[in-house]
């Protein structure tokens, strides 16, 4: 039995990866105002680039999840202009461009006859002397380097939304347009940089599934994991801390899934799928039951900013 | 002296309309200045044009002297230019420091920080204030918001303060106050412009004015020179005084409340047994302090709340108790709500489609499947023009851009359309300015002696003097007293506090 836990909650991590980034990518966009919908797509057009990328360069397949978030980051251009310069509805582009981009990769994958083809992954690095320690070492040092990278983002993205005059800015956008706005701050500029980071980031998780985890790209290999992230974050109330434990919490479930079938238990899988938007829902409703109108949601999201006309 | 800003013939349009038409202003250093108008005659506008939100289409601004021209709010703040808008501009979730860092984001995060610090205590020796510079603004009381906002512009360095109708949302202790600290502030040799249209203000604490109408500078004059009712006549254009005309043709009653109390159901009880009759061509003045249940009889008048016990009627004994909203519009009831944004209008919706919904049953705008634009365009075309609502530079534009005024005048065409009759005004005036107020005061008295019965709710003594035929006083949710007018000021003034 302690075989069975250690087994799983190594692998865990790997799991939690791809919801702890996209969250946090989301996190990025929305703080400055700018629903984002469509992180099921950004993350499709990272998994496949960062395929795309093994395949026809080679290279170190860090380059490729390099390549991913620029990728990621080049087609989250459209989706900036569309809701910061022409205004459009946020719900609506959004959700265009997750079909754009499920459309898009489906075809330039086989196009191109990237589908099914094995790459080389990632690999594992000991840090030593770290990883000679008992379970932890294995657990927690002994990891690929987007392991150790997430947790560099998580800490510096801390960092930036507390302690610096960007996160000041980024934040105030969001909460109330008009005041940064009057301060000086360029709403537009702010809302473009956010959603240009948080789709890198989005990408860099869509990238990891294909290349750190999977090692091999397949259609729409996602798999809902981007919608999971946008629950997430409102379960963890656009908090970046709560966020990377909801998605370790996630990313144990998920792992756990192919190990019950294994160990014969008969659980549907159906159901373990269903669990994290369970939770999410049970969070919802808990925050509705105690009428706190903290949501953590930024104030301003989804509407688009126009400075006020004559009122 | 020098001139700390000099404005010559700016204009602006926005869609077409000209807001501001060549206007000139000049204020100096160490003076408060009034900028004096009515709502829309541009005041705000121009000042935001000041303060780099707006572009002006023409004319020329100088700042000490210099010609300038200013592209943005950061443009402004170098000159030394800071704004204190009539909506705040504070993120609500942020501290006081954090707001005021974010507009002076000098030297970084941390080092920022600690400038702002010393800085403000510096300026509390000063002006001899300061706020808690922890707690997130939103839950800080509109006085202590505004002073952040204060504070925010005079940490930037600002010579030039500019606030926008800064004493509309505060107490008479707390804008002696800040009128005090404004007077200071120009002795230290700030100039200083105060937007407003409240003349009690200007009259006692500017040293110089400048009158605004219709986007254009009228006069500038020093408020020694004048007295009230000049001062009026150069705001209005024409002195307006109204006076009282008593009814004519009383009739039976059109609305009874019976025993009405609300609560229930573990509420409070704010309504304990009210008992009225409202007649046909009176108009009934309900006088109270504000939030003495004026408010709840209100909404239970409107529907949107449910009585605890008693009963409403309407004429011929028709039982509206337990009515849905739509039923009492039906059978003739009409209101003006108090919160005209919230409950009188959809601000996101066109002046034509707001005009239209009060009479959407009728079928005269088409049916569930399809609807009759132009028909609704036509209507709303004509109840504007009847109604003389200003500032409609299309029927398709939002509700929400025109002026308080002029939507409570939307309000009341759309209201007076089925020639209602009883009609529930709650505040009807508020936030009004003298004219646009009796312009409401005249269609009262209208649909009066068209035989309406009209329930006056207002927290204005001298309104419901003005207006109504006969007065109650609501104190601590019952109706305490009633007059017949013309009522002794004095009298009525006693029951409204003698219960409290």
């Amino acid at each position: 039995m302690a075989d069975f836990i250690l087994n799983w909650l190594v692998v865990s991590p790997a799991f939690a990866v791809p919801f702890a980034l996209a969250a946090l990518g989301l996190i990025v966009a929305e703080k400055s105002g700018v629903l984002f919908l469509g992180a099921e797509g950004f993350m499709l057009v990272g998994a496949m680039t960062g395929a795309g990328a093994l395949i026809t360069m080679g290279g170190h397949p860090l380059l490729a999840l390099l390549v991913a978030m620029l990728a990621a980051a080049l087609v989250s251009l459209i989706f900036a202009f569309l809701v910061v310069v022409l205004r459009v509805d946020q719900i609506i582009a959004g959700l265009s461009m997750v079909f754009l981009c499920q459309g898009l990769t489906s075809l330039i994958s086989t196009q191109q006859g990237w589908t099914n083809r094995p790459i080389s992954g990632l690999d594992p690095i000991a840090l030593w002397p770290l990883s000679e320690l008992p379970i932890l070492g294995r657990l927690l040092f002994h990891q690929d380097a987007v392991f150790y990278a997430t947790i560099a983002i998580f800490v510096a993205f801390h960092w930036i939304s507390n302690r610096s005059l960007l996160g000041l800015r980024l934040k105030a956008v969001g909460e109330n347009p008009d005041a940064a706005d009057a301060a000086g701050v360029s709403v537009a500029l702010y809302r473009f940089g956010a959603v240009l980071c948080g789709a890198a980031l989005i990408g860099l998780a869509g990238a990891y599934l294909s290349v750190g985890v999977a090692k091999i790209w397949v259609d729409g290999m996602a798999g809902g994991r981007g919608w999971i992230a946008i629950a997430l974050v409102i379960f963890a109330r656009w908090q970046p801390w709560r966020a990377l434990a909801g998605a370790v919490l996630f990313g144990c479930i998920e792992a756990l899934i192919p190990r019950i079938a294994a160990a014969g238990i008969q659980v549907p899988q159906y159901f373990m799928l269903m669990t994290p938007y369970v939770a999410t829902l049970a969070v919802m409703i808990w925050a509705a039951l105690l009428r706190s109108p903290r949501t953590g949601q930024p104030a301003a999201l989804g509407t688009p900013f126009v400075r006020e006309e004559r009122r | 002296m020098t001139s700390a800003l000099e404005l010559s013939g700016i204009s602006k349009s926005f869609d077409g309309f000209r807001a501001i038409a060549a206007a000139d202003l000049e204020v100096r250093s160490g003076e408060v200045h009034a900028l004096l108008g009515e709502n829309g005659a541009g005041k705000s506008s121009l000042m935001n044009i000041v303060a780099g939100l707006y572009a002006p289409d023409e004319g020329s601004i100088r700042v000490q002297g210099r010609p300038v021209r200013i592209a943005g709010p950061l443009d402004a703040r170098r000159l030394g230019i800071g704004m204190v808008h009539q909506h705040y501009k504070l993120v609500k979730s942020f501290s006081a420091l954090e707001n005021i860092l974010l507009a002076n984001p000098k030297g970084g995060f941390a080092r920022g920080r600690a400038a702002i610090d010393t800085a403000l205590a510096r300026l509390a020796d000063r002006i001899g204030f300061t706020v808690d510079l922890t707690k997130p603004v939103g839950a800080l009381s509109i006085a202590e918001q505004q002073r952040v906002e204060i504070l925010k512009m005079l940490v930037g360095g600002a010579r030039l303060l500019i606030l926008d109708e800064p004493t509309a949302v505060l107490t008479d202790m707390e804008a002696e106050r800040l009128l005090a600290l404004l007077r200071h502030l120009a002795s230290e040799g700030a100039a200083v412009i105060l937007v407003t249209h409240k003349l009690g203000d200007v009259m006692r604490h500017a040293d110089r004015l400048t009158v605004m109408r219709n986007g254009k500078t009228i006069a500038t004059a020093s408020p020694g020179t004048l007295n009230a009712g000049e001062l009026t006549k150069l705001v209005v254009g024409t002195t307006t005084t109204e006076c009282a005309v008593p009814a004519q043709n009383v009739g039976g009653p059109v609305l009874s409340l019976t025993g009405v109390s609300s609560g229930g159901n573990g509420r409070r009880e704010t309504l304990s047994d009210v008992t009225m009759r409202i007649c046909s061509g009176e108009i009934y003045g309900l006088a109270g302090v504000g939030g003495n249940g004026q408010t709840e009889l209100a909404e239970i008048l409107m529907g949107v709340v449910t009585t605890a016990s008693g009963r409403i009627t309407l004429e011929d004994a028709v039982d509206i108790t337990d009515a849905t909203p739509k039923t009492r519009r039906a059978r003739g009831l009409a209101v003006i709500p108090a919160d005209r944004h919230s409950y009188g209008l959809a601000g996101e919706l066109s002046i034509a489609d707001n005009y239209a919904i009060g009479d959407v049953y009728s079928g005269k705008y088409g049916g569930v499947l399809r609807m009759k634009s132009s028909a609704a365009q036509t209507a709303a075309g004509a109840a504007v023009a009847a109604h003389d609502v200003q500032g409609v530079r299309s029927l398709a534009h939002k509700a929400a851009l025109l002026s308080g005024g002029n939507a409570q005048k939307l309000v009341i065409a759309r209201e007076f359309a089925g020639a209602p009759r009883v009609i529930l005004a709650h505040s009807p005036s508020r936030g009004l300015d003298v004219r646009a107020a009796a312009a409401v005061h005249a269609r009262l008295r209208a649909a009066r002696d068209g035989g309406a019965g009209i329930l006056l709710i207002s927290e204005d003594l001298d309104e419901i003097l003005l207006l109504a035929d006969r007065i109650g006083v609501m104190s601590s949710g019952r109706l305490v007293a009633e007059f017949a007018a013309p009522a002794d000021r004095q009298a009525v003034g006693e029951a409204m506090v003698s219960h409290g």
